[in-house]
């Protein structure tokens, strides 16, 4: 008899586009009810990932199951909801009218003018896919996916070009469908994102996972949950620096030396009477906790943003 | 709250291709006010009108031009020599009169008709004003074929024409338009049935075909006069069939191509050949002999022809196999090509 809760699992995904290997290798399982959030740069291989697990691309090797069936499966696709990261509804028609279509595919979906209503589009109900902002475009995008009333949710990139206000409210509704008790496989590369909605997360770079863990062990995994970020003219050498108490790690960004602390009201009066007894002037030093970005900048040596 | 009784996919897609047609002014233009602008364009130019008079020029002969304008259908204009000859070189006579003595002399462009014509009418006219009389017992039956106007000649091509237009673009465009907004992969991650969407699209062309049919016959025979002789329903039958033929050769463009630039530059590559070929606004037959064949086999000709003899000949339906089996067969092959290459991605 299959686990009841595994929702879907993936293992060994393989896919290659004219000899480039997209994603090669990847294991992914989701359990029932939780938000699992595929991480990495534009590149890394989580677009082709979900397509395969979407059943819109088909796969060059390992295996996938969805709810006990093949991605792509009429029974997986009866559950499952899907934002690609850009669909262009048809821009002459209505929000109601892109709802209604949309409902209609499914056998057992949820009430149109509901579902327009709990992702507040009540007020553009009537009006022009043109007419709408992104955010309000992304609602319906949601809208459509949500109208079917599936179990398990495919989120691509569902905040990216949104302004800050318009991402707070995708995340309500993708935390409200989890509280519903959904599950969500999302992608982004905003590591805020990132650990506001994910239980768990699979860290992706050229096409393999590089790290798992929840958001919060994947930080501890860095041994240090402090980040100082210190300006010395001169600079002070990687050798002292290392040596201070309970820095466990120094690296360099642009002028900056970033020193990763377990315990910072050690590390910093340290460092301040180091810079003084060299000489050296402290031009700028700040302390923050640690990131999912600094995660990320330790185990690919390159920053999410700039990759 | 769950909702167990959902609108049918298949009348859902079809009302949004629908709507999206009628929501976008331009192609209603292009599908609705084009070809209604262009039949009143070409009918005016070509109305028919009462039969031209023949134009005389006479030259420094007053008695002469007074014979001559007994004839009702003769045009008399006098001038001297010079200026009498200027005319006819500029067409504005067809013949020219004079006499030098006692001599008669007709001068005319012999490779124009209407100066031989109007030779033989002139010729006549001094003749009998001078005493010649028929020797022959003979009466005038003057006749008006219908369907035999240029109008009625071209309101088929134009249904024909429009069927194409519509159907080419109504199709292949909005289905690549579709793949390049991603829509066709969001509908295709979806549960809904691949046969309702492309039912769907079959089913909108008909409506649509529906209401171009019942404006252009409409148009012709309120306007211009241009009645069916034959059977609507005949006419009916041909254009569903014609327009399920360009359907067929819509859904190939549309299966696989991703950019719009290149599904129009391929609807333009099948359009035009048959715009010029297909004999939409002048016969087919003034093409060479060699490209006969072909020109028939095109879904246009077929559709065209089969038109003009229905809608002006009073031909039957049973008549028309031949242009029939064409059209049936460029709905059939392309459609089932298309159905084994489609893309939805």
């Amino acid at each position: 008899m299959p686990d009841t809760t595994a929702v879907l699992t993936c293992t060994a995904l393989k896919k290659s586009f004219a000899g480039v290997h997209a994603v090669q290798g990847v294991d992914l399982d989701l359990v029932a009810g939780e938000c699992f959030g595929m991480l990495g740069p534009n590149g890394a291989g989580k677009t082709t990932t979900i397509e395969i697990l979407e059943g819109l691309t088909e796969l060059d090797g390992g295996e996938v199951r969805i709810f006990g069936h093949a991605p792509g499966d009429v029974r997986v696709r009866e559950r499952v909801g899907i934002a690609l990261q850009e669909t262009e509804l048809p821009d002459r028609l209505s929000v109601v009218e892109c709802v209604r279509l949309f409902r209609s595919f499914y056998a057992r979906g949820r009430e149109v003018d509901a579902v327009i209503k709990h992702l507040e589009l009540d007020e553009k109900r009537d009006a022009r896919v043109a007419k709408l902002s992104g955010g309000q475009r992304q609602r319906l995008a949601l809208a459509c996916a949500l109208v079917g009333n599936p179990d398990l949710l495919f989120l691509d990139e569902p905040t990216t070009g949104l302004d800050p206000q318009a991402r707070l409210k995708v995340w309500e509704i993708v935390l409200a469908f989890k509280a519903g008790g959904g599950t969500v496989l999302l992608t982004t590369h905003y590591m805020e994102e990132a650990a506001r909605l994910c239980d768990r997360l699979a860290v992706l770079d050229h096409g393999r996972v590089i790290a798992r863990g929840s958001p919060k062990g994947l930080i501890a995994s860095l041994g240090a949950a402090h980040v100082i970020e210190v300006i010395t003219s001169p600079a002070l050498d990687d050798a002292a620096l290392g040596a201070l108490p309970s820095v466990v790690r120094v690296s360099a960004k642009a002028d900056a030396r970033v020193l990763h602390a377990a315990d910072v009201s050690a590390a910093l009066p340290a460092l301040l009477s180091l810079a003084a007894s060299r000489g050296a002037h402290v031009k700028h030093v700040s302390t923050r906790e640690a990131t999912l970005e600094d995660v990320f900048v330790h185990l690919t040596g390159a920053g999410l943003r700039d990759a | 709250m769950p909702d167990s009784s959902p609108s049918s996919s298949l009348v859902e897609l079809t009302r949004m291709r629908v709507l999206m047609f009628v929501r976008d002014p331009g192609a209603v233009f292009w599908v609705f006010g084009f070809p209604l602008v262009l039949a009143f364009v070409l009918g005016l130019a070509f109305r028919n009108r009462p039969p031209d008079p023949m134009h005389v020029v006479v030259a420094d002969d007053p008695a002469l031009a007074a014979q001559l304008k007994a004839d009702v259908t003769l045009a008399v204009d006098e001038a001297p020599l010079d200026d009498a000859r200027w005319k006819l070189r500029r067409a504005q006579a067809d013949v020219l009169v004079y006499r030098s003595g006692g001599t008669v002399t007709y001068r005319y462009d012999e490779t124009r008709p209407e100066g031989r014509v109007a030779r033989l009418a002139v010729e006549r006219a001094l003749e009998r004003a001078n005493g010649r009389a028929d020797t022959l017992s003979s009466a005038d039956e003057k006749v008006s074929e219908p369907g035999s106007r240029y109008i009625d000649f071209l309101v088929p091509g134009l249904i024909g024409m429009n069927l194409m237009g519509s159907s080419l673009w109504g199709i292949a465009y909005s289905l690549v338009d579709a793949r390049k907004k991603k829509l066709l992969k969001r509908l295709a991650a979806t549960p809904m049935k691949r046969s309702d969407f492309l039912l769907s699209i079959l089913l909108s062309r008909l409506v649509f075909l529906g209401f171009e049919l019942v404006a252009l016959v409409a148009i012709g025979w309120l306007a211009f006069g241009v009645a069916v002789q034959g059977s609507l329903a005949a006419v009916a039958v041909l254009s569903l069939l014609g327009g399920l033929g360009f359907a067929g050769i819509a859904m190939l463009i549309g299966a696989r191509t991703a950019s719009t630039e290149t599904a129009g530059g391929l609807m333009n590559l099948v359009m035009m050949p048959m715009y010029l070929l297909s004999g939409a606004f002048f016969s087919s037959k003034h093409f060479p002999d060699v490209l006969q064949p072909f020109i028939k086999a095109l879904p246009l000709t077929a559709l065209n022809d089969s038109l003009r003899a229905v809608i002006n000949e009073g031909a039957s339906l049973g008549s028309q196999r031949v242009p029939i089996a064409i059209m049936a067969a460029w709905g059939l092959v392309p459609f089932v090509i298309a159905l084994r290459t489609f893309r939805w991605q």
